[in-house]
């Protein structure tokens, strides 16, 4: 396939414009883009369609990063703010650095991987229907409230660089549906109302090794120790939280 | 010593004079009130709902119910409904839900405010042979127009004007979910606002692919849960609307249980069949105004700024500094939703006692907006107990620029308002996702209905218009000197901005 690679410079550029060149060049056929100097632009690549495209952030991009995106890939060279994969249906956010509050809210397809840290309420209400399932993989550790009401998916987070990959309350709060895996152990104290941990069968360990494999590679790391070591799983202790606590008139 | 059974709320009499055992009763009563034994139908009152639609196919007229057929001892303070409800949660220690709007017997303020009409000193219109203009357009207006002007008297209009939607009448259909209410029950409200040139709303449930022909009169609702929303769905919407809270229950999230979640529920909301569909209580985008103009912008940035974006709250106590927020995130539009609003199911106590009513919302809203200036940065809906037309006159002047409807389109497709819909039973096909029962609305008959009943109301609209001297939709609009109070107190009175009459 011809690869076309555009570039744009986003400095000064407010995020309306930037889009819109955004929109221009997968129109005019563009598959490869990068976006240099961006400084806390919002909305990068929101509601954007293109299976194949690449795009390439250099800097740090705004708030809700390919929130709606539909199929692009698209890699950032810094640190994300807030909700990066807002409702995001499908393609590929990688992050090489950190990400802030409600990373991967709602989203429904597509995957996630987060170098580093994520803030609060990672992958909260993310869900999942026939072959959308989102994935979202952070490398280092995660704040409170991870995967609160989480309704389908997979949430991993790893613990990279000695980071405790979970040490705040609320994970889970709400659950029914999805799963998350955490190397290493969680302290029951963390987990929110709903959310049961459990040990991690054979099979489970066989289907998250391919896209940590995946994630390492993204980032360079070696796969090996990450797929050797112990998780834990963490999931709903009833697909029905709220059922018990009304009646009828 | 258990409570026992509570008294019958409905008893169900056939007149035997009168039955011819057809047994029309037995096959449309959804509930189990009825049963055929030999040569006799067999009554079970305990479980009638007062659907009425057993009365209704009766051929016969020969079925009567009657409410509260066994007397409590009266009290003032400990009512039937009092009594039962502290039986209810001695039973079961929990949160009590129910169906439909607030049902406490608070004052209608509509039903003290009176319209004016023209006698002698300025004519009165007659609508027969006058142009009435009722369209009405939903969006911001700007603040002034900026021309570059030719010699030869041409002009280019320099002014960016955003988006807005034509209505052909202020009469639109709030935001009612596929799972909700059923697939004929929305496709019949599609094809009458389709036919009519108004708009109707998706609720929180996305959009069936049988609506896609009728998808330029349909207003996409993004709410917390975010079921059926992704870029597919917010193009196809002529307009795009955030749902913050509803008027039936405000400040609560909602809960479609999963036995409603059917497959072709499942596949509009996109999420797996017989999960529950949970809505929190905010969203967890936004945690602030300035998180709201985020999401606003966000709506507006995927679709490339070509829809409004309107912003729907439940009318609290603070809606005005709320709406004046609102009009200041780059929404287009405000949708107030009164505490008579109705619903699926809620739990009875947000139903019946949290947030006020639409008049005064809607009154101190448009008061707020204008005060500071930025009234046309944002057009008002008013939605929640809009019962006849003379309410929506009313409510215009009182500030709105539109209504949404929402029970009285249901009760035009046979809705009796008996407040079950949360039991999914719905006899009349409506708030029901049992295919032997939603066959039963037929989507085109049902069309009709609502939209018989939109035209009536445009067509008094227009009487009450003419007969007060106006003959267009914005010269009532918050125009409150065509209104005085009936007995209302003061303090309303100043809410309103109406005077008493005799003033």
């Amino acid at each position: 396939m011809k690869v076309t690679t555009v570039t744009i410079d986003a400095k000064d550029l407010h995020y309306t414009p930037l889009n819109q060149r955004i929109r221009k060049a997968i129109a005019e056929g563009a598959t490869k883009i990068v976006i240099n100097n961006v400084l806390g632009q919002r909305f990068i690549g929101d509601g954007l369609r293109g299976d194949g495209v690449e795009i390439t952030v250099n800097g740090v991009p705004g708030g809700d990063l390919a929130m709606f995106m539909s199929g692009p890939t698209i890699i950032v060279h810094g640190n994300a703010d807030h909700a990066p994969g807002n409702t995001m249906d499908k393609g590929r956010v990688i992050i090489h650095g950190s990400a802030g509050d409600a990373v991967a809210h709602s989203m429904r397809g597509g995957c996630i991987y987060v170098r580093d840290n994520i803030g609060y309420r990672g992958g909260i209400h993310m869900k999942q229907y026939m072959e959308k399932r989102p994935i979202v993989v952070v490398g280092g550790s995660a704040r409170a409230f991870l995967g609160e009401y989480m309704a389908g998916g997979l949430l991993i987070v790893l613990g990279l660089g000695g980071a405790t990959p979970i040490s705040e309350q609320g994970v889970g709060s709400g659950i029914h549906g999805g799963e998350i895996f955490v190397r290493g152990k969680v302290d029951d104290l963390c987990l929110g109302v709903g959310a049961k941990q459990m040990p991690v069968t054979d099979e489970q360990r066989a289907m998250i090794k391919p896209i940590i494999e995946d994630f390492a590679k993204c980032y360079g790391i070696d796969p090996a120790p990450l797929i050797a070591s112990e998780f834990t799983r963490i999931a709903a202790a009833s697909a029905r939280p709220f059922a018990s606590k009304y009646t009828w008139e | 010593m258990t409570i026992g059974s509570i008294p019958l709320r409905f008893k169900v009499e056939i007149d035997p004079e009168l039955c011819m055992l057809c047994g029309r009763c037995v096959e449309n009563c959804s509930y189990g009130v009825y049963r055929m034994e030999g040569d006799k139908i067999r009554v079970n009152s305990r479980n009638c709902v007062a659907c009425h639609r057993c009365t209704a196919f009766c051929p016969r007229d020969a079925i009567s119910i009657y409410e509260k057929p066994t007397d409590y001892r009266s009290h003032p303070v400990w009512t039937r409904e009092i009594r039962e409800a502290v039986f209810n949660q001695a039973k079961t220690g929990k949160i009590i839900l129910a169906g439909m709007g607030n049902v406490l017997p608070y004052p209608m303020i509509f039903d003290r405010l009176l319209l004016d009409a023209c006698q002698v000193t300025n004519p009165s219109i007659d609508p027969l042979r006058e142009p009435m203009e009722l369209r009405t357009y939903i969006g911001k207006k700007p603040i002034a127009l900026s021309l570059k002007e030719y010699p030869n008297g041409d002009a280019d209009l320099l002014t960016k004007l955003s988006p807005n939607l034509q209505i052909e009448t202020p009469i639109m259909i709030g935001h009612m979910s596929y799972g909700a209410i059923s697939l004929p029950a929305q496709q019949a409200l599609a094809k009458a606002v389709s036919r009519i040139g108004t708009f109707m709303g998706t609720g929180e449930g996305g959009l069936h692919e049988s609506l896609y022909p009728y998808q330029k009169n349909i207003i996409v609702q993004v709410a917390s849960g975010r079921f059926g929303v992704d870029i597919n769905y917010l193009e196809r919407g002529a307009a795009i609307e955030i749902k913050i809270g509803q008027g039936a229950k405000p400040g609560i999230g909602g809960h479609l249980p999963g036995e409603k979640v059917c497959a072709d529920v499942s596949c509009t909301r996109m999420i797996p069949e017989g999960s529950d569909a949970i809505s929190p209580a905010p969203h967890h985008d936004i945690y602030s105004i300035e998180d709201l103009k985020q999401l606003v912008r966000s709506l507006k940035e995927a679709t490339e700024w070509k829809k409004p974006v309107f912003v729907k709250i439940a009318a609290v106590h603070n809606a005005a500094a709320i709406a004046a927020g609102i009009a200041r995130s780059s929404a287009d539009a405000v949708v107030i939703d009164g505490f008579r609003g109705g619903t699926g199911a809620a739990p009875v106590v947000f139903r019946d006692h949290v947030g006020i009513p639409i008049e005064a919302a809607v009154a101190s809203v448009d008061a707020k907006l204008r005060q500071q200036g930025i009234r046309n940065e944002v057009s008002i809906i008013a939605s929640g107990g809009i019962r006849q037309s003379a309410d929506v006159a009313k409510v215009i002047c009182l500030g709105a620029d539109a209504v949404y409807i929402g029970t009285s389109a249901l009760v035009a497709m046979g809705c009796r308002v008996c407040g079950t819909c949360n039991r999914g039973q719905c006899a009349w096909g409506i708030a029901t996702q049992k295919p032997e029962l939603t066959k039963r609305l037929d989507p085109e008959t049902n069309a009709v209905q609502v939209e018989n009943l939109i035209h009536g109301w445009t067509l008094e609209l227009a009487e009450l218009m003419g007969a007060a001297g106006i003959n267009s939709i914005e010269s009532l609009r918050g125009n409150r000197d065509r209104l005085r109070g009936y007995m209302l107190d003061e303090g309303l009175l100043n809410v309103l901005d109406v005077k008493t009459m005799g003033a």
